[in-house]
């Protein structure tokens, strides 16, 4: 079945962001439905959202994901608008008039908070923020971070969290061949932080990161991987749940955790500590209203009613001294004009991928969500194909049933009206020039890429 | 992965009913939604589960259709008139998804109400629980493949 049999004018998708989530749902829809165009948009110049801005610089093998997107990309039926963003240069009504669906892939662009006093201290600061600053966001490249203290606390043990740790603690001689922004590149330098401590809620066997991050953790040259035996040991609840599930990647991650804490220290330069059993209850003030430390309560784990382990606190409470503060303990998504939102999840109201009013839950026609916007921050990269293909299904059902925006621009009125919304808008063809540019400039500093982290620097570089 | 990412895709609608709803009624609304459980509320509080399998246990009860389903339900809490009854087992947005489908499997239940201090804020099932896992388990591997695959170039 594919949407435009009988002739016609193709249908036209636009798709809003440019990350996993839209890259797969085009890659589907393109397969599903051979006729279909879609322009894609990104408010950003550059294509590949978390995987350019979120996936660690020392992690570059997982980028490779985006070889993949740029085929699709690169397909005669794909547009690429970046540089144009929905709600600022492009309107719902815009949508409605010259496409048939819509997708919103907007991924999840704040953080959670941890409700705690003294979070909106000085020092304390998003994890998310830290991220798309070392890998050049260009919202984010002009922050600075208090690095002049010797202790840093991460607060989560999520694989947000250990590449916050783990980007702390490596030597600025291994930074150096990555493609971290030159500003963090620079501040990370000169950083005085030699401790930095993880602190899960958890025990060891509900920790979110996996063996081969712990690994490397641990592997990291100059650095001791720090972790106190008694909280390395299994309660009876993880205990019994390790058991129960024999799973062996579980097994392998808390074997590894209990040997690294058996390890003792060799006096390296820098210490990662990892902490288990401990849940902030405050970010202490200096008195110059600047974070001095974290004040954490001991947990032990009890079972909720439905099964899962969960911290509560023993009455044992102390403090970690800590100049800088960085929770990790979730992305949340942030609503679009004229789209329902749900406050409780963070994502808009949809029923698997279709957009759905909120008081009724009936689904809106011609609106559609894919990725974390869709069902909030979760599993990995590969998660988003899952989780877009089910929405291309219901794009193509609807299509079929004629329940669409009712768009009708033809490929040469949608490029006017961007054209004329915003005039410097980039192409992928664009794109492609600036990823040139930048790996050639990583070349000479024998990393994979010098990244742009300004939208003037690239339109600048591109003769806008 | 936790309840609330599975929720999340579910739109806002919850099916409930009130306690006094006679069996019929629901039967009705079981089959117009298409759902095999309605959540029995006082307001926004669930007070029981009426699922399909209530019923059918209680098929041979002479004037079944007429009773109200709070005389069926799995009530929440202990104390039930029967005795026999099960109680109803409610999750929160934080609960973890592999423990409460585990928690499911080990004691033969297929729907969960989900619940923010105190009110109703979704219901998943089985269904809903091992397609997220699934989903999930998929995803991790597609993406280890992909980096296995990746050549060793750096970027």
């Amino acid at each position: 079945m594919t949407v435009a049999e009988g002739g016609g004018a193709p249908p036209r998708v636009a798709i809003i962001g440019a990350g996993p989530a839209a890259f797969y749902a085009a890659e589907h829809l393109l397969q599903r439905a051979p006729a279909t165009e879609i322009d894609i948009f990104d408010r950003l110049p550059v294509p590949f959202g978390l995987v350019r801005y979120g996936v660690a610089p020392d992690h570059q093998k997982i980028k490779s994901v985006t070889k993949g997107y740029t085929s699709v990309a690169l397909d005669p039926r794909v547009r690429f608008f970046g540089n144009v963003g929905y709600g600022e240069h492009l309107t719902l009504d815009d949508l409605r008039r010259c496409y048939a669906q819509a997708l919103f892939a907007t991924g999840a662009q704040t953080d959670r908070r941890m409700g705690i006093p003294g979070e909106d201290l000085a020092g304390s600061e998003p994890a998310t923020a830290f991220v798309a600053w070392y890998n050049g966001h260009p919202l984010y490249a002009d922050r600075t971070f208090y690095l002049s203290h010797e202790a840093v606390a991460v607060v989560g043990v999520g694989n947000v969290a250990i590449d916050v740790a783990r980007m702390l603690s490596v030597s600025p001689e291994r930074l150096a061949r990555t493609d971290t922004a030159a500003g963090a590149l620079e501040a990370l330098g000169r950083s005085a932080v030699r401790e930095v401590h993880v602190l899960g809620r958890r025990g060891p066997a509900q920790a979110a990161f996996t063996t081969p991050e712990l690994k490397e953790l641990s592997e990291l040259r100059d650095v001791d991987l720090i972790i106190d035996p008694a909280e390395a040991a299994l309660d009876p609840l993880s205990r019994a749940e390790v058991e129960r599930a024999d799973d062996p990647v579980l097994r392998r991650k808390v074997e590894l955790i209990q040997a690294l804490s058996r390890r003792p220290p060799a006096g390296r330069p820098r210490r990662l500590y990892l902490h288990f059993f401990m849940s902030p209850v405050e970010l202490v003030d200096d008195g110059a209203g600047h974070v001095r430390a974290i004040r954490l309560a001991r947990t032990h784990l009890v079972e909720s009613e439905a099964g899962t382990p969960i911290a509560e606190p023993t009455g044992e409470v102390f403090e970690i001294a800590a100049g800088l503060v960085f929770r990790s303990v979730g992305y949340r998504g942030v609503p679009l004009p004229g789209l329902p939102f749900d406050e409780r999840w963070g994502v808009i109201t949809n029923g698997g991928g279709r957009v759905t009013a909120a008081e009724t839950g009936e689904p809106v026609p011609g609106l559609y969500v894919a990725g974390w916007i869709k069902r909030g921050p979760s599993g990995v990269i590969g998660t988003n194909k899952r989780d877009a293909q089910e929405t291309v299904e219901c794009m193509l059902e609807d299509a079929a049933a004629g329940r669409t925006l009712g768009g009708r621009c033809d490929r040469d009125e949608a490029l006017a009206m961007v054209a004329c919304r915003q005039p410097p808008h980039v192409t992928f063809e664009d794109w492609q020039r600036l990823d040139e540019l930048e790996r050639a400039a990583g070349m000479a500093r024998g990393a994979p890429r010098v990244k742009f982290t300004s939208v003037e620097a690239m339109l600048a570089a591109l003769g806008r | 992965m936790k309840l609330l990412h599975v929720l999340a895709t579910k739109g806002p609608m919850l099916h409930t009913c009130a306690p006094g709803t006679p069996v019929r009624e629901a039967v009705e609304r079981l089959r117009t939604a298409d759902v095999g459980a309605l959540v029995v509320v006082d307001g926004d509080r669930p007070l029981g589960i009426i699922s399909e399998r209530d019923i059918v246990r209680r098929i041979d009860r002479g004037d079944l259709l007429g009773t109200p389903v709070e005389a069926l339900m799995t009530a929440v809490g202990a104390g039930a008139a029967d005795g026999r009854r099960r109680q109803l087992v409610c999750g929160t947005a934080e609960d973890d998804v592999e423990r409460v489908l585990d928690t499911m499997i080990a004691n033969h239940f297929r729907h969960l109400p989900v619940v923010q201090d105190g009110a109703l804020v979704g219901i998943v099932t089985t269904g809903d629980l091992a397609r997220a896992l699934i989903d999930s388990l998929r995803g991790s591997v597609e993406t280890l493949e992909a980096q296995v695959m990746a050549d060793d170039d750096r970027g």
